[in-house]
């Protein structure tokens, strides 16, 4: 039996009817094929299918499709919607954060919400807050280097129209 | 502010990735991200016991779920004659089982089904009657008179013995020991691991019904002998196959043998005439494809009293499960594992291996190493580490004074090696001096004092990879050669195709630098294409960091197969003598006149434009490279611990690792594979595990259970590196993606035992979990 469920995704309000039990990593795969959330281990430890729902980190693998009913979903495909990469993508690329891919829009989006929270975190509370996303190539020690030049670049910019406002009002 | 030079992309370049750009987009193209017309989903059921016979299989249950399209049992397979099929090692191996089940999860029967969860449901309704059969764990208890027989659907198999195999000189060895003043023995075990890359294997297999064409979409590190092996298993033309590996989401051996679902899934699109995807869950992944190692291994050092090795005895009992299935050269029953006298000038060695079918997953792939190379460094790095221990011998220096001296290369092992080049020493004091060794181990003393536990575990290793020449080294009888196509456009940009294919290594930017480096064309011109075998010349694939030493080789011998022709069409444009042209960098110029050249694409431009007479047009060749030897990577990592004596918990404090793999294509990359693949030798060394209670229950069998190192117990790396050249490759590269897992999981070990030696510890089997590190040190009376 399907339900009616409407969720926002990456801006854009999707309504359809759903079995109770599909996963929100198949709604988002199959039915809206948004193919950049993967699914590595099925058992919510590897982190490779997290999205943001409400801006939170959730394994995208142990939540139903009806439980995102009314909430806001944003997975890696809305990172550079306006064509501009997000600051997190330019530095894992500059820093080498990813090697096979996979688990990288899972880390960059845990990263994202990390960084939200946390602007300016030190290497631990990068390693414990990407803790629950598994890599199997880089070690991690790059993207610990890439979340913390994406800081650094968040930052800087973030600063810019501060200081030209300032600068102007003098 | 200074304005960068945007890089070219020439050796020793680290350019960005290539690949990145749709990876950081979530724009990859994965297995499970293929989707086609009318596709089909397949599940697969499994044997719940390790060793079973067969009574009899109703489908009716799952047949009546509505969206079912069909159920394939062995039986129904039996018919095409596809219920067995052969492995890499030149066994057999059930496709779905008929008569018994080997293993737990051993495949059973599949469903197809137009949705992917009736599939699973379907799946769960299939019911199988079992006659239960005693199961056998280990390769000691196979090789029992009395142990139950596992593969008795074998002519002329008798008992669960697979093979005896031998390197080496006995009388020579034996000798060698009767002359020695001490001798130094470990026996340890090299558990189980899984390989685990992030993504779990699958296909989508499309069989055009009208054409007889089959397309597979396959996780394979091996598209290439995968199409031949299919064409063989499953008697179709070969021209009438074709496998396209898309992105691949991580490899490391895991995804080099063909599996039974790739099997089930390519005859159930054939016989239904409908696309059928299958992808494993992770729990499939662990307990039923590619396991890794499982090596029971004796060691024997015969040393003088001044440290000196004489001579190296080896017995290795190796679990193979239920199917002999290593992917490995056919002419090697125990791989490479004979490189066990690793980086030291042992002048006899001998080594037995004995091979024993138990009631587990077959596989026996080569995670992330070079067939056994890893299983063999460990045992070597571990009896020296004993040896030192035993003799009162630093661990450093007994190294030292064995290792092959620079001088001594090209050195030919006493098990039948040609190492292409080394320099040992020079790795090693540059990781002593990162680390600062002494200072430490003055550290170390002190606090020895205090009772505090505290260790500097040392590992020297040399890999050899790269295989063939073919003539020594091959796949099914498939020669272990490698190929890469080139084609240089009018404008001046190239298609650059390969045998080979990545899985993360980042060959759409390195290989890419090879054309860079040899033609002078920037690496962001160059395309580069793998996979697909309908569009890339014929290769053995990407394991046993053979892309590298064979498919970069390759690259680089047609680049210059190309710049040969180049020669002449500038020679013609520049209306001089062939013999007067000269090349640097992208520019062909006449001899004393640099400043009157032509471009790389000047010459393409005129390759399709304007041909001196007679010459062929275009500007393209291919390349097929038969390495005359393989390479030997090394390097020294030094791992610093300290160790709480009420806990058994090992902290790794420090890590320095020194590599040396020849010329580095693309620093930046090399080093991400190092940081990856020290990565995976600590979670061998401390975490992975893939075991199995006395009923053969899997006890690995998800990763809750299968634990893989996180961000936050990964410790930090410091990296360095010596650059000694391969003299055979044309580049001087040696490979480098495995050389961290090869190498590590000895140093993290040595350094527990360094920390505890003195208390009488000779040996803690892999993983060093806290417990059994607490166990030991209370057997001692020392835990707290």
């Amino acid at each position: 039996m399907g339900q009616s469920i409407t969720v926002t995704v990456n801006g854009e309000k999707k309504t359809a009817e759903v079995e109770p039990r599909l996963l929100l990593v198949h709604f988002l795969r199959e039915k809206l094929r948004l193919t950049g959330t993967h699914i590595g281990c099925d058992t919510t430890h590897c982190g490779a299918c997290t999205v943001l729902v409400d801006g939170t980190p959730v394994k995208s693998c142990t939540m139903l499709a009806v439980q995102a009913d009314g909430q806001q979903v944003t997975t890696v495909e809305a990172l550079a919607a306006s064509g501009t990469l997000h600051p997190i993508q330019a530095a894992f690329k500059q820093e080498h954060g990813l090697q096979c891919g996979f688990c990288t829009p899972g880390m960059m989006l845990t990263s994202v919400a990390l960084l939200q929270e946390k602007p300016d975190p030190t290497d631990d509370e990068i390693r414990w807050a990407l803790s629950g996303n598994i890599c199997r190539c880089t070690g991690y020690m790059n993207i610990v280097k890439a979340v913390k030049s994406a800081a650094a670049q968040m930052k800087a910019s973030a600063a810019v129209p501060e200081a030209a406002t300032a600068s102007a009002r003098s | 502010m200074a304005v960068e030079t945007p890089l070219k992309g020439n050796i020793g370049e680290s350019i960005k990735r290539k690949e990145d750009d749709r990876f950081i987009r979530g724009r990859g193209n994965y297995l499970d991200d293929i989707v086609l017309p009318g596709m089909l989903h397949m599940a697969i059921h499994r044997s719940p016991f390790a060793h079973a016979r067969i009574k009899s299989i109703n489908t009716d249950a799952a047949q009546a779920v509505p969206g079912v399209v069909a159920v394939v049992t062995g039986a129904l397979l039996a018919q095409h004659k596809l219920a067995w099929m052969p492995t890499l090692s030149g066994d057999t191996q059930a496709v779905l089982a008929t008569d018994k089940v080997r293993f737990q999860g051993q495949e059973v029967a599949c469903v197809i089904a137009t949705d992917p969860y009736v599939a699973r449901d379907a799946a769960m309704l299939v019911e199988v009657d079992y006659e239960v059969l005693p199961a056998v764990v280990t390769p000691q208890q196979a090789l029992q008179p009395d142990a139950p027989l596992i593969r008795d659907e074998k002519e002329g198999q008798t008992s669960n013995h697979i093979y005896h195999w031998e390197a080496g000189d006995k009388a020579k060895t034996d000798e060698a020991f009767a002359k020695a003043d001490r001798v130094v023995k470990l026996d340890t075990f090299y558990p189980r691991c899984h390989p685990s890359p992030l993504e779990t294997c699958g296909i989508v297999a499309d069989v055009n019904s009208a054409t007889g064409h089959a397309t597979l979409y396959m996780t394979s590190q091996a598209p290439h002998a995968h199409r031949t092996l299919f064409a063989i298993v499953a008697g179709l033309p070969e021209q009438n196959i074709r496998i396209i590996s898309p992105d691949i989401g991580g490899g490391f051996g895991n995804k080099v043998p063909i599996y039974p679902g790739y099997v089930v899934a390519t005859a159930a699109s054939l016989l239904i005439g409908k696309p059928v995807k299958w992808v494993e869950d992770r729990s499939e992944n662990l307990i039923s494809t590619g396991f890794a190692r499982d090596f029971h291994m004796s060691g024997e050092m015969a040393l003088r009293n001044d440290g000196r090795i004489l001579g190296l005895r080896v017995k290795l009992l190796s679990d193979n499960g239920a199917f002999y299935a290593d992917a490995q050269p056919t002419k090697f029953k125990a791989g490479l594992f004979h490189i066990v006298t690793g980086s030291y000038d042992v002048a006899a060695a001998h080594v037995e291996a004995d091979g024993a079918y138990t009631n587990k997953a077959p596989g026996g792939v080569a995670y992330r190493c070079s067939f056994r190379v890893t299983e063999a460094s460990y045992l070597i790095e571990r009896l020296v580490e004993s040896a030192a221990l035993e003799m009162n011998l630093d661990p450093a220096d007994i190294r030292l004074k064995n290792f092959i001296q620079p001088e001594q290369f090209p050195y030919m092992s006493a098990t039948g090696f040609e190492y292409d080049s080394g320099n040992y020493p020079k790795a090693m004091q540059l990781a002593l001096d990162k680390l600062g060794y002494k200072e430490l181990r003055k550290e170390q003393a002190e606090k020895r004092k205090k009772g505090e536990l505290m260790g500097i575990g040392v590992a020297s290793f040399t890999e050899v990879v790269g295989a063939g020449p073919g003539k020594h080294y091959d796949i099914a009888g498939l020669r272990m050669f490698d190929s890469a196509e080139l084609r240089v456009h009018p404008t001046g940009k190239a298609i650059l195709k390969l045998g080979v294919k990545s899985q993360g290594q980042g060959h759409e930017t390195t290989f890419a630098q090879i054309v860079t480096e040899e033609l002078g064309i920037p690496a962001a011109d160059i395309e580069v294409q793998e996979g697909d075998t309908d569009n890339t010349p014929y290769g053995l694939g990407t394991y046993a960091s053979r892309s590298t030493p064979v498919g970069g080789a390759a690259t680089a011998m047609v680049s210059r197969k190309l710049r040969d022709k180049a020669k002449k069409i500038a020679a013609h444009l520049l209306e001089a003598s062939e013999a007067d042209i000269e090349f640097d960098h992208g520019k062909f110029f006449v001899r004393g006149s640099p400043s009157k050249s032509k471009t790389i694409q000047d010459v393409a431009f005129a390759a399709y434009t304007n041909l001196p007479d007679g010459m062929e047009a275009g500007l393209e060749g291919v390349t097929y490279y038969d390495p005359p030897n393989m390479t030997y990577p090394f390097g020294t990592y030094l791992v610093v611990v300290d160790i709480d004596r009420g806990t058994g918990q090992v902290k790794v404090r420090r890590m320095v690792a020194v590599d040396d793999c020849g010329v580095r294509i693309n620093p930046m990359v090399v080093e991400g594979q190092l940081h990856g693949g020290l990565t995976e030798g600590f979670g061998i060394a401390f975490m992975q595990l893939i075991t199995f209670d006395e009923e053969g229950n899997c006890l690995g069998s998800n990763f809750t259970d299968y634990l893989l190192p996180t961000s936050w117990e990964t410790p930090k790396f410091e990296m360095g590196e010596t650059v000694t050249p391969s003299p055979h490759h044309p580049i001087g590269a040696k490979g480098v993606g495995e050389s961290a897992t090869v190498g590590s999981p000895a140093a993290f070990v040595n350094a527990v035992i360094d920390a505890v030696g003195h208390l009488g510890i000779r040996n803690i089997d892999m993983p060093v979990t806290s417990d059994k590190v607490w166990a030991a040190l209370s057997e001692k009376g020392a835990a707290e």
